[in-house]
């Protein structure tokens, strides 16, 4: 008795999970089909379910059309930009807050955290007149100033998380037999937490390439992807939306694969 | 005397050397964060608070005497409604999926976790194609037969369907973000307990109520807390689904800073964003909060 109604809760179980996964993948497919037929067809109704006219026109009409490309790469520049830079900052303060017990680090984890409590828009507006000031209005540095300061404090968290999972004693080893400090780091730390690091590196990239209200609001012409799919939206035709919808989201399927193992050990916890 | 002196001299520098070593490591972060988080909050109240010849509460006012503003204040409570109650019944579900250990785990996983990395733009522009008059809704509906000829979802007329639309494109989006705090939490629930439960001939749902919920308290904090502030930024993917058919309060900034050009009522409007995430997350601290006698950890 227990055991049938174990086994059909099973199967209950099994049932939501594909009801549930095919919720998530039918827009992906819808979007995905859509980008990869022609012109016409994403016009049509009824809407085409299965793939039927394969073509990479509407791709290439996106891609030609006026501002896309530049905005395309302009997109990739940022959130590069903010990797290295993320990366550069944050991953000192992550290495000290795993490492050392001095006072004030309680209190820097707590503000660390607290930043997710502030929206990101009221940062964004204020940046625009400062930027104006100092002449950084209008540039791909001061989005990805702008999208550096939103993801720090998580990186910072999350190398912190990696670097606590490594541990100490292999550097103390290292420096016992003759490395310095910093090449006890260098040397035995930091090629492990490389995954993790990695991990949060896509993490910012991810952050970067689908940030829309800053990049909005800090450009006018150097527009990212998402500032220009967001202010060609009103008058955009279908097909452009659909093939820009599909680049923006494109990268997620890539970049969720590589980083699935980090999102729910590591960062579930430096959630918290 | 002299040789121990000489050997002990070199090893407290070095000690206090590496005293300095945290802050020197954490510095970078604390100036970056100063001036380009901590300094445009502060600045932006400024925005707000002044105009050109000193305090003033004009740019408020200009906020408050817009009839967006109301529309806006309403829509995006109304989304809030509908859409936090339920995507956190079904980030638990999927959280429980997840955590049962089914075969095809690792393919569920990826799955359930593909919405995470999409932003609200793109979610918007992909429900918009769903819900558009010549979209895959109707296509779907008139497929298998539901409608004759396709209905129209999107009418801007039509504040209830608008929530919706929108609604089902941040549910859609959305829900993963709570199930990652969600299941991260889950793990840390030794099994013994929902088995002990099971034992005692507790069924599914009185395991979830009794055992799991309970423990899962401080990640269920966490998660309504993060998302109810993400809530109250909602944007962009308003505005790709409903066009001008309804505004939100993010979307107001925007419009107020990039169409208008007025910084001091896009600042005003942010600082209540700010305000009203602050006091959703108060009240989500006070209303789920564990006293401390009964936390486990």
């Amino acid at each position: 008795m227990a055991l049938r109604r174990l086994r059909i809760g099973r199967a209950l179980a099994y049932v939501a999970a594909v009801v549930i996964s095919l919720w998530i993948l039918a827009p992906l497919y819808f979007i995905t089909v859509a980008a990869f037929s022609t012109f016409d067809a994403v016009y049509e109704y009824p809407k085409q379910l299965a793939p039927q006219n394969v073509s990479t026109d509407t791709i290439r009409v996106f891609l030609d059309s006026e501002g896309i490309t530049e905005s395309l790469r302009r997109s990739m520049y940022v959130a590069a930009i903010a990797m290295v830079a993320c990366l550069l900052i944050g991953t000192p303060a992550g290495y000290a807050l795993a490492r050392f017990k001095f006072r004030g680090a309680n209190p820097f984890q707590l503000a660390l955290v607290s930043t997710r409590a502030f929206p990101l828009i009221i940062i964004a507006v204020p940046l625009a007149v400062t930027y104006l000031r100092f002449g950084i209005d209008d540039t791909i540095y001061g989005v990805a100033l702008a999208h550096v300061a939103f993801t720090l404090p998580l990186t910072v968290l999350i190398t912190a998380s990696v670097f606590a999972g490594i541990s100490y004693e292999l550097e103390e080893a290292a420096m016992t037999l003759g490395c310095g400090r910093f090449s006890a780091f260098r040397r035995v730390a930091l090629p492990l937490a490389l995954p993790g690091v990695a991990a949060s590196t896509i993490f910012i990239f991810v952050t970067s390439w689908n940030e829309v209200f800053a990049a909005a609001i800090l450009t006018l012409t150097n527009r990212t992807l998402p500032a220009q799919m967001l202010a060609a939206l009103d008058f955009s035709p279908l097909p452009y939306r659909l093939a820009g919808g599909f680049f923006l989201m494109a990268p997620a399927l890539v970049v969720i694969f590589f980083i699935r193992k980090y999102l729910l050990t590591t960062w579930g916890s430096a959630a918290r | 005397m002299t040789t121990i002196a000489h050997e002990t001299a070199p090893l407290t520098r070095r000690k206090r050397r590496w005293e300095g070593l945290p802050y020197w490591l954490i510095l970078p972060t604390v100036v970056y964060l100063g001036l380009f988080f901590v300094w445009p909050m502060i600045q932006s109240f400024g925005l707000a608070l002044r105009d050109e010849s000193g305090w003033s509460i004009t740019a408020f006012k200009t906020m408050v005497n817009d009839p967006a503003f109301g529309e806006a204040m309403g829509f995006t409570f109304l989304l809030i409604a509908v859409v936090v109650p339920l995507q956190f019944f079904l980030a638990l579900g999927m959280a429980l999926l997840l955590n049962a250990k089914l075969r095809f785990g690792g393919i569920f996983l990826y799955i359930f976790l593909l919405p995470l990395a999409i932003s609200d733009l793109a979610a918007g522009i992909v429900w918009s194609a769903i819900f558009t008059e010549r979209g895959y809704l109707n296509t779907i509906l008139e497929g298998v037969g539901v409608l004759d000829q396709p209905h129209i979802w999107l009418d801007p007329t039509n504040k209830t369907q608008l929530v919706i639309a929108v609604a089902a494109a941040e549910i859609w989006r959305s829900t993963t973000f709570m199930m990652v705090i969600l299941f991260a939490g889950l793990q840390g629930i030794p099994r013994d307990y929902g088995e002990a439960a099971e034992v005692f001939g507790a069924g599914f749902f009185r395991r979830v109520r009794h055992v799991i919920l309970p423990m899962l308290k401080p990640s269920i904090q966490v998660a309504l807390l993060l998302r109810l502030i993400f809530a109250f930024e909602v944007f962009a993917v308003v505005i790709a689904i409903t066009g001008r058919g309804a505004t939100v309060l993010a979307a107001e900034a925007y419009r107020w800073q990039a169409t208008n050009m007025n910084e001091h009522v896009a600042a005003a409007y942010s600082v209540v964003i700010l305000g009203l995430s602050l006091a959703a997350a108060a009240v989500v601290l006070v209303v789920l909060r564990t006293p401390r006698e009964r936390r486990l950890r």
